[in-house]
């Protein structure tokens, strides 16, 4: 059948629907350049509360890219812009009259490798904290060790708060990011391949903190490891060139794709 | 087939002349190689050892030179302000105040400025400004030093008296602490202005360095900054200045360090009198200035050596801080 009709297949693509009243953040018609590369090429894809949306695809597809549009990253580079809606609450994010500052601590990142600022990893989980907030010290002390403990650290530096976040091991240093991104209470959270730089232990640790977290936030997982997406997301897109191909329920998505890059892609046919 | 032939053919011609013939030439190419390695491995050697002889030969005829100084006055060298080559009495207290304050003030005046321009250049700067920007930033670095001395004496000085030093004068309420500041000659030489031309001289060369070294801080680092909703002032004084911290603390040393030697830019300008300097505006010297300016008008034996004994003190508080920034470069390297 497939040889039948290779044109079609070739260009096909299945957005499945969600809850519309469930939806946290709405990315519509989205185009993104880098100077004079387009590089995302008429993405929608909507991101649920409280879950979990995995995007999958080979590298160079445009998943980093789409993920650092959602908090205006690209905002610091000159020369990378975003074109279309991206509705987060209902309010377009890539208006000019967004507050950038404000929008990154609604929505926060963890990125690919660990990246702990030069400081205790008291004042590492405090940073955030204390742009927005004036706490009490007791308050303060409560709030890092409610992150510490979501992002499934607390027992192991809980006696060594006030060395330096250098002094962790890898895995600990990306949970402490975990943590620091967490205890700002952002309402959506974005992690880049989180787990790209750990060992499978770490690994491990981090995909049930993830699970945990979706509880109070929408997450938002870029992924290179299908497996890893398959165990924690409730949703998965799978992007490739620029395009988001297929987009559904994950247990959908990776048992019956509907179209025939996805299931190439997830058959480790390519990519 | 006709690869694996392809195969056959290609060992077969290697068989003999080349397996055989491949050790000999090695040995032969070693045996040379070892020697010009031996050769160039004590050149080497040869060069450090120059380098450190030369050190070494350096400070033992300073040494030799001070000693008759030294000897004559002993502690009291570093801590009289006398320095009367008529009476050949000779205190160097004044010329190493005037060098500490004048380093020290240059370093409070640029440093600032120097972080300023720096921040500006990585994180504020639009693209196609931040390379010219950069360029005569570091172009300012290389003005040889007389240049500023000049401009410093002949176009900075009488504007600074005019519109600086009079009006603080004419402000300050006799008997108050501005007043004991300012007293001195409304001829803009003296100290704050020694310290001004010092703090351009050395404010290019800081700007540039803590530039690259803010440039080390990965962009990720940054990026997370931001991304928990800090602002561009949060990101720099909050991450990328305590990422870069040691790196900072040794361009400032060596910053400090230019200033402590800086010889002819303030010659020009600091005044070139002994003793204490008492207010901002009173003319000075420092140990550079002092050496240049009376070196060839020694003529007594006491009066050179204490000239050479000046040089002694320089090279130990160029050494120290130099020698402080060493340390402090090679703990951040070891750090990242």
């Amino acid at each position: 059948m497939n040889t039948l009709n290779p044109v079609v297949d070739q260009f096909e693509t299945s957005i499945a629907d969600v809850d519309r009243a469930e939806v946290k953040v709405d990315v519509k018609n989205l185009d993104f350049f880098y100077g004079k590369t387009k590089s995302l090429k008429g993405v929608s894809i909507p991101f649920s509360r409280n879950k979990v949306t995995a995007l999958i695809g080979p590298s160079g597809c445009g998943k980093s890219t789409l993920l650092r549009t959602l908090n205006r990253m690209y905002a610091l580079y000159p020369g990378q812009r975003a074109e279309g809606e991206i509705m987060l609450d209902g309010e377009n994010i890539l208006s000019p009259r967004t507050d950038l500052a404000r929008l990154r601590a609604r929505v926060g990142m963890v990125f690919q490798k660990p990246t702990p600022f030069p400081m205790s990893v008291y004042d590492n989980v405090a940073f955030g904290v204390r742009l927005y907030e004036n706490l009490s010290k007791a308050d303060m002390d409560a709030r890092v060790e409610e992150a510490l403990t979501r992002a499934a650290l607390w027992g192991e530096v809980k006696d060594n708060l006030k060395g330096s976040g250098l002094g962790l091991s890898g895995g600990q240093q990306q949970r402490l990011c975990v943590a620091r991104g967490v205890a700002v209470r952002p309402e959506v959270l974005l992690l880049d391949e989180p787990t790209s730089a750990l060992d499978p232990i770490s690994s491990a640790k981090l995909e049930e903190t993830v699970t945990q977290l979706k509880a109070d936030h929408t997450i938002v997982i870029v992924t290179h490891n299908l497996g890893q997406a398959a165990r924690v997301s409730d949703y998965t897109g799978f992007m490739y060139l620029g395009e988001l191909v297929e987009f559904g329920a994950t247990d959908e998505l990776f048992t019956r794709p509907a179209t025939k890059r996805t299931s190439d892609y997830i058959t480790g046919r390519f990519g | 087939m006709d690869l694996l032939e392809g195969v056959s053919v290609s060992a077969g011609s290697l068989k003999m002349s080349d397996v055989i013939a491949q050790p000999v030439l090695r040995r032969r190419a070693s045996a040379r190689g070892a020697i010009l390695s031996t050769l160039f491995e004590w050149l080497c050697f040869g060069a450090a050892s120059a380098l450190l002889a030369a050190l070494a030969g350096l400070l033992v005829s300073l040494l030799i030179g001070g000693w008759p100084a030294l000897h004559k006055f002993g502690f009291s060298f570093l801590t009289v302000s006398t320095w009367n080559p008529v009476t050949d009495v000779y205190g160097a207290a004044g010329p190493i105040v005037g060098t500490l304050v004048t380093a020290g003030l240059a370093l409070a005046l640029a440093l600032p400025i120097a972080g300023g321009v720096a921040f500006f250049l990585t994180e504020l700067c639009p693209g196609p400004l931040r390379r010219p920007i950069g360029t005569a930033v570091e172009l300012l670095a290389g003005i040889p030093s007389i240049v500023y001395g000049m401009w410093g004496l002949f176009v900075f000085a009488p504007l600074f008296a005019k519109y600086v030093q009079l009006p603080l004068m004419t402000a300050a309420k006799p008997g108050s602490l501005l007043d004991t500041l300012t007293t001195g000659i409304p001829n803009g030489s003296g100290i704050l202005p020694a310290s001004i031309i010092l703090a351009i001289m050395i404010l290019p060369f800081m700007a540039a360095t803590l530039r690259d070294l803010l440039l080390t801080v990965p962009a990720s680092v940054r990026e997370s900054a931001y991304g928990l909703g800090a602002t561009t002032m949060e990101v720099v004084l909050s991450v990328s200045l305590p990422y870069i911290r040691r790196g900072a603390i040794g361009a400032v040393m060596l910053g400090l360090g230019r200033a402590l030697g800086e010889t002819m830019a303030v010659t020009f300008i600091i005044g070139n009198s002994h003793g204490f300097p008492t207010s901002l505006f009173d003319s000075g010297s420092t140990i550079a200035s002092t050496i240049a300016n009376e070196f060839t008008e020694a003529t007594s034996d006491m009066h050179l050596s204490a000239l050479i004994a000046l040089g002694l003190v320089l090279f130990v508080i160029t050494f120290v801080v130099l020698g402080l920034a060493r340390l402090l470069i090679g703990q951040q390297e070891r750090r990242t």
